[in-house]
């Protein structure tokens, strides 16, 4: 995949894989891979937002993960603002400080026996800052995220709601003072009237402290309503990527077009009469042969058996990974080969 | 109502194990009349669970509280116990859970619960007649190579394959009332629609009246004749699906339809919302539950439980401003 914008882009994504041992011999050597991603590329450029899809279990954590090294890639690159990510020019502890991440289970990723404002402080004051500056810090991002720091800073995790726990570890990810979060799942928890809040809370804190979004999602509204691009993904691999509202309105992957389909439409005249596609997605320990959606496609032919579909432009702003849409690639609906 | 299958009357449900009573359910009335559908609609913590629980009365009986009465197929369900109770269970009505592990046990085969399942309720079936229910049954949730299937223990199939044989277990006995908590709230979306189609054609064929707790509006639109919308162990407002969609009528349910993000139309600008979140349950305040998130409360909300408005065609709402906000 060719960088078509002029400007480097914040983080640059190239040939990342991930592949997990699942299985041992008796000899305990591995006989098993979960390919859980399996070659992706993406640019997320500063400013933007954009989202991830996709059916659990198709690597949008693990690829966040990643992002984040917080864990080992099995094979690709990730440059931040044109530096590789844990060279001398820039270091994993200074990177970490510019991404943060903030998780679907609020949970879990927060400390059960510290405070609210003892887990907001902790992050800058393991990077050198002082304590009295942290705890202002912490103090004003509260008041930012709409808990009363009067009321919220001395509680303990378990004493505050779901989207309470939220809003405490958006302040934390804030901290730091990052230009980009990755939001995993973050609204995914929440109850609708909830989530409306923390989406809102989102958008202005974007506007206000000039962040770029990460933002990841198995709900096609909210990722329609909070995204500039979506990256759709599908058994480890990048279906589609285009401008969010070129991909809703004019999806060109039969896997998009298939969870488009899927969506409900709120209007009880015009219920869904049909599945748009069958079955359940195949296991990745063992992932279809070709294109990994070849099991499940109607428009698949012999050649989506054979060949894995690469990234190729559509339109400028618009990827996609079909044979379908790859000149020459010998799929009967494919455009002929340009001269 | 006359000719219901499954009518509830002021169900109210305390758990009385912490300092104080947790009252999840608050005075619940619900009617369905047979091959009916019921959407239960509410968020986390509203009562949908415990309302369809006490159904099956499957609270635990020292640490709940439970006053009202429930009627299923002319049973007076209060009043079961043992072996009868046992016998409700599954053959009057039936449930389906999010989690199929809740109703599968991971060490027998798929073939032998439901087998079992049918020679538990109906003495006199042979082991070969209800082995070939059990492949109708596979057949008619669409499990591939059902034969196989029978044979294969729960883990060994996918979520929505699961879901499937789930579905199966609770048809098993024939129930005239399906109660379903979320059972496709775990699905990928491509997965859920199958299930909800699969779910809405068993439930036509076989004349079953249904519950469907969901706290997904699109999915109480593609499968239910009614909308019940629960707040804090009331239900609030119930109608019609389109009466409730198109013309709601209480504060509540007019905020969760505006609150969605839906659509392209809004993309980008801030979301109407509701603010606050709902009660602790434990010190609900006298009057309406919803009215500190309200904006159109005012003090006389403030004093009693609203009690029903009907306003014509079965839509009725629980708020005393209902004339106001229309
Ligand atoms: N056995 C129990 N003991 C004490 N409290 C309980 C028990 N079961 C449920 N509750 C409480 O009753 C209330 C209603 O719970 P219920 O499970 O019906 O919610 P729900 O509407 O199904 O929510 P969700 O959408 O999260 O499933 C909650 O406050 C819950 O914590
Ligand atoms: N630590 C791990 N060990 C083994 N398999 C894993 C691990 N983490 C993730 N996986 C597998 O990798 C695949 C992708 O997982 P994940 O990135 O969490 O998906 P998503 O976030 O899209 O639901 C899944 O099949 C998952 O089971
Ligand atoms: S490459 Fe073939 S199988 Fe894959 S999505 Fe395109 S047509 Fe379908
Ligand atoms: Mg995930
Ligand atoms: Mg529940």
């Amino acid at each position: 995949m060719k960088d078509e914008n002029a400007s480097a882009p914040l983080l640059q994504v190239r040939g990342l894989v991930k592949h997990f041992p699942v299985k041992k011999n008796l000899l305990g050597r591995t006989t098993s891979f979960v390919s859980a991603v399996d070659g992706v590329d993406f640019d997320l450029r500063q400013g933007e937002t954009l989202g991830v899809v996709g059916e659990s279990g198709c690597g949008k954590s693990t690829t966040a993960r990643l992002l984040l090294h917080l864990i080992e890639p099995t094979a690709g690159t990730i440059r931040f603002g044109g530096r590789t990510v844990g060279s001398v020019a820039l270091p994993l502890k200074e990177f970490r400080r510019q991404v943060q991440m903030v998780f679907q289970d609020s949970y879990a990723s927060l400390n059960p026996r510290l405070t609210v404002e003892e887990s907001i402080v902790f992050g800058p004051m393991v990077h050198g800052i002082a304590r009295h500056v942290a705890q202002a810090r912490a103090h004003a991002l509260l008041e930012r995220v709409g808990l009363d720091p009067v009321r919220f800073a001395g509680r303990f995790t378990h004493e505050l709601s779901g989207g309470q726990r939220q809003r405490v570890n958006i302040a934390r990810a804030l901290a730091l003072q990052p230009r980009v979060l990755v939001l995993d799942e973050a609204v995914s928890a929440l109850d609708k009237s909830v989530e409306a809040q923390v989406l809102n809370l989102l958008l202005d804190l974007k506007g206000e402290f000039g962040l770029t979004y990460l933002f990841i999602s198995h709900d096609l509204e909210v990722v329609r309503f909070m995204a500039d691009r979506v990256l759709v993904m599908y058994l480890g691999r990048v279906a589609e990527l285009a401008p969010t509202e070129d991909l809703y309105t004019g999806s060109r992957h039969p896997y998009t077009s298939a969870l488009l389909g899927s969506l409900l439409s709120m209007d009880p005249d015009r219920r869904t009469v049909a599945a748009p596609i069958s079955g359940d997605p195949p296991n990745p320990i063992d992932p279809p042969a070709g294109c990994r959606f070849h099991t499940r496609c109607a428009s698949a032919q012999a050649v989506c058996a054979k060949g894995a579909p690469g990234l190729a432009a559509h339109s400028r702003e618009h990827w996609v990974a079909c044979h379908m849409f790859d000149a020459g690639s010998g799929h009967g609906s494919a455009p002929a080969k340009a001269a | 109502m006359t000719g219901s299958i499954l009518e509830i009357r002021d169900l109210r449900v305390a758990f009385t194990g912490a300092a104080k009573p947790v009252r999840a359910v608050d005075g619940v009335d619900l009617a369905l009349v047979p091959g009916e559908v019921v959407a239960l609609l509410g968020e986390s913590g509203s009562g949908k669970s415990v309302t369809l629980r006490s159904i099956l009365r499957l609270h635990p009986e020292n640490k709940t509280r439970i006053e009202g009465s429930i009627v299923a197929a002319g049973i007076d369900v209060m009043a079961l116990s043992g072996a009868a109770l046992a016998d409700f269970r599954g053959k009057t009505v039936s449930m389906i859970f999010q989690e199929p592990m809740l109703a599968l046990d991971p060490v027998y085969t798929l073939g032998a619960q439901i087998t079992e399942a049918i020679r538990k309720h109906e003495s006199g079936v042979s082991a070969d007649a209800a082995r070939k229910r059990a492949l109708g049954l596979f057949e008619r949730v669409r499990i591939p190579s059902p034969e196989r299937r029978l044979d294969s223990y729960p883990h060994e199939l996918s979520g929505g394959m699961r879901q499937r044989a789930m579905i199966a277990l609770a048809l098993a006995c024939n129930p005239k009332v399906l109660l379903a908590d979320e059972p496709t709230t775990a699905l990928d979306a491509t997965v859920q629609v199958q299930i909800l189609l699969l779910l809405r054609e068993l439930q036509r064929e076989l004349d079953l009246a249904m519950i469907f707790v969901t706290h997904d509006i699109g999915v109480g639109v593609e499968v239910a004749d009614r909308i019940a919308v629960m707040y804090a162990g009331r239900i609030v407002e119930i109608g019609a699906v389109r009466d409730v969609i198109r013309a709601p009528r209480h504060p509540y349910t007019i905020g969760l339809l505006s609150t969605r993000a839906q659509g392209g139309r809004l993309s980008g600008k801030r979301l109407p919302t509701i603010t606050g979140s709902p009660p602790d349950l434990a010190s609900l305040p006298p009057g309406c539950a919803f009215a500190p998130r309200c904006s159109s409360a005012t003090s006389a909300c403030l004093e009693a439980a609203p009690a029903a408005v009907e306003l014509g065609h079965g839509h009725a709402v629980r708020c005393i401003h209902t004339a106001a906000v229309a």
